[in-house]
């Protein structure tokens, strides 16, 4: 059984870490530290951790307002309320201004499980990739999660990253590296190009275990920065394969499969198939019974490849 | 130059940049003529504009964005040229101010209800790095409706932020008409006294009364200070005086001279 560790543990200890090498960092919460693991770092830097409150448009507010000052705040909630609830303090206060606020939110997508639809934020990417000046990031595990904290501090400018409630394999080694607006290409093959984000790029990796079976290779990306996109790997990757799927979970509309799709339409028009969560809302349940029951899983990723390689 | 003098000249930059622009607030930007007048000449500290240690003025009613632009004309940051580019296209001189575009702007502000919640992260700030400098936030009463406001007026006391001024323009008139009508705001002074400030009441055009206001504020320790400051709205334009249409339009040119020739014979009283 390989390891398992939940992005958000990763965040906790890298902020930790970072806190400890950069003194600019704050950190400001909305009554979830313990959830969203900023509780971490409150620990270590009691006087550099702020709870918001249950109020999360002036945690933001407040965090421009620091990086005004020349901080680099971190604000962390879960991504349902950190993008969505918030939108407007992030357009108008943190990326009109470019000020230099990181929103690491946590409990993206379906995996946070029997809350429900209320808290299974599906369209976060799609609101954050729409902003000027916002960099987006979906990590796959704990190894690149701990790099994207890293590199968010060092980005000049507002970052949003995701991070997930529940444990995921850790599928990269000490040797891997993280680079914002890099796409990393993590099995070659010709027949399809899997583009992957999150917790697919595990399944993604499966799915091409089991694609390999029956003689069809397939080019794994892992593409952790949304946007900036790495249109030079996504277009050479495509175009080599000619086909391709996407792999995230979120809406399929504004996130992965809007990104790439805009990107081959108008630079290598290729077929590009979808798995993602169909313009619905989740629902109560365990976070495998969901990725189950929406189509987030290895078959599906198989079989939706195969649909995009008929379509050649 | 007396401060008079200097708020006339503001309330003819108002006029002028809103009349060249034909668009733009000048009600809103008239009623807070004197309380940006005394601060930025002579309540705050600001030996420049990017001196770390200054002090901060965040405009959280933004589309009071003239007044602004106007008074730093008068400290000489901005040119009557830059003025005449108010609203245009390719201006540095966007119609909510841009902290980017312009100096002496400390805090991009449009969207009510957000600049409050910046200063409040300025004056932390201040105290996490144990500096002295103040901050200080205009807000609109209308403004005060949005519930960010609230979030960040609890904040404020939460955190004993005594480098913390808010200055509440009570002009009374929203751009739908009376706030007591839209949906009123009232008792603000008891509101912002039950959120643990410290507050008080002044003639928000009367430069003795909020200078007494603004050393109140400076002497209170261990909770933020709100000054309620009762303005006209439009003042020194008596076809704009209490007039909620004034909010959001622009004089014409027979109106800009009648404007400019009412403000200067007021400065002579």
């Amino acid at each position: 059984m390989s390891n398992m560790i939940a992005t958000r543990e990763s965040y906790g200890n890298a902020l930790c870490e970072l806190g400890k090498i950069n003194d600019k960092i704050v950190v400001f919460d909305a009554d979830l530290s313990g959830s969203t693991k900023t509780a971490v770092f409150k620990k270590a830097f009691p006087e550099r951790h702020f709870n918001a409150g249950i109020a999360e448009m002036n945690m933001a507010g407040m965090a421009a307002g620091m990086a005004a000052c020349g901080k680099i705040p971190f604000i962390s909630t879960f991504a349902v309320f950190g993008t969505g609830r918030i939108y407007d303090a992030v357009r108008n206060a943190i990326c009109y201004p470019k000020l230099n606020v990181k929103l690491a939110m946590t409990h993206a997508g379906l995996t946070v499980g029997e809350d429900g639809a209320t808290h299974q934020m599906l369209e976060d990417v799609a609101l954050m990739t729409a902003l000027p000046n916002m960099t987006v990031i979906v990590p796959a595990d704990d190894t690149e999660a701990k790099q994207v904290v890293y590199a968010a501090a060092e980005v000049d400018g507002p970052v949003y990253m995701r991070f997930g409630r529940g444990k995921t394999e850790v599928i990269f080694d000490e040797n891997y590296k993280f680079e914002v607006g890099k796409a990393n290409v993590l099995t070659e093959g010709s027949d399809i190009a899997i583009f992957a984000c999150g917790i697919m790029v595990a399944k993604a990796l499966k799915a091409c275990e089991e694609l390999k079976k029956e003689g069809i290779n397939a080019s794994v990306v892992n593409v952790a920065t949304i946007k900036p996109l790495d249109e030079k790997t996504v277009i050479e990757v495509a175009g080599k394969c000619g086909c391709a799927v996407t792999c995230e979970e979120h809406s399929v509309y504004g996130g992965l499969y809007s990104v790439i799709s805009q990107c081959l339409a108008g630079n290598k028009p290729v077929p590009v198939k979808a798995v993602a969560v169909n313009d619905t809302f989740g629902e109560s349940g365990k976070p495998d019974e969901l990725l189950e029951k929406y189509g987030l899983t290895v078959e599906n990723i198989i079989s939706k490849a195969k649909e995009a390689i008929a379509m050649k | 130059m007396n401060l008079k003098e200097i708020a006339s000249n503001v309330r003819v930059n108002i006029i002028n940049q809103t009349a060249d622009a034909q668009s733009g607030h000048p009600g809103g930007s008239l009623s807070g003529v004197e309380i940006l007048t005394l601060l930025q000449f002579e309540v705050m500290n600001i030996p420049s504009y990017d001196d770390p240690d200054r002090d901060r003025f965040v405009l959280s009613k933004g589309h009071a964005s003239p007044l602004l632009y106007g008074v730093l004309e008068q400290k000489g940051v901005l040119t009557k040229e830059d003025l005449k580019t108010f609203r245009k296209i390719n201006t540095h001189l966007q119609g909510h101010p841009d902290m980017n575009k312009v100096t002496g702007v400390d805090m991009t502000a449009g969207s009510l209800g957000l600049g409050i919640c910046a200063a409040v992260g300025m004056a932390l700030a201040g105290k996490l790095d144990k500096k002295d400098y103040r901050v200080y936030s205009l807000l609109g009463d209308g403004e005060i409706q949005e519930g960010t406001v609230w979030e960040a007026f609890m904040s404020a006391a939460h955190y004993d932020l005594d480098n913390l001024c808010v200055i509440i323009d009570n002009n009374g008139l929203q751009i739908d008409g009376k706030v007591s009508d839209v949906m009123s705001p009232y008792p603000i002074k008891e509101k912002m006294e039950a959120f643990g400030f410290n507050a008080v009441e002044v003639d928000g055009h009367s430069f003795e009364e909020l200078r007494a206001a603004f050393e109140n504020a400076k002497n209170t320790k261990g909770r933020p200070t709100a000054i309620i400051a009762h303005t006209v709205k439009g003042k020194g334009v008596s076809f704009m005086e209490n007039n909620a249409s004034w909010h959001g339009s622009a004089p014409n040119e027979e109106q800009r001279i009648q404007a400019i020739k009412e403000i200067m014979e007021g400065s002579n009283e």
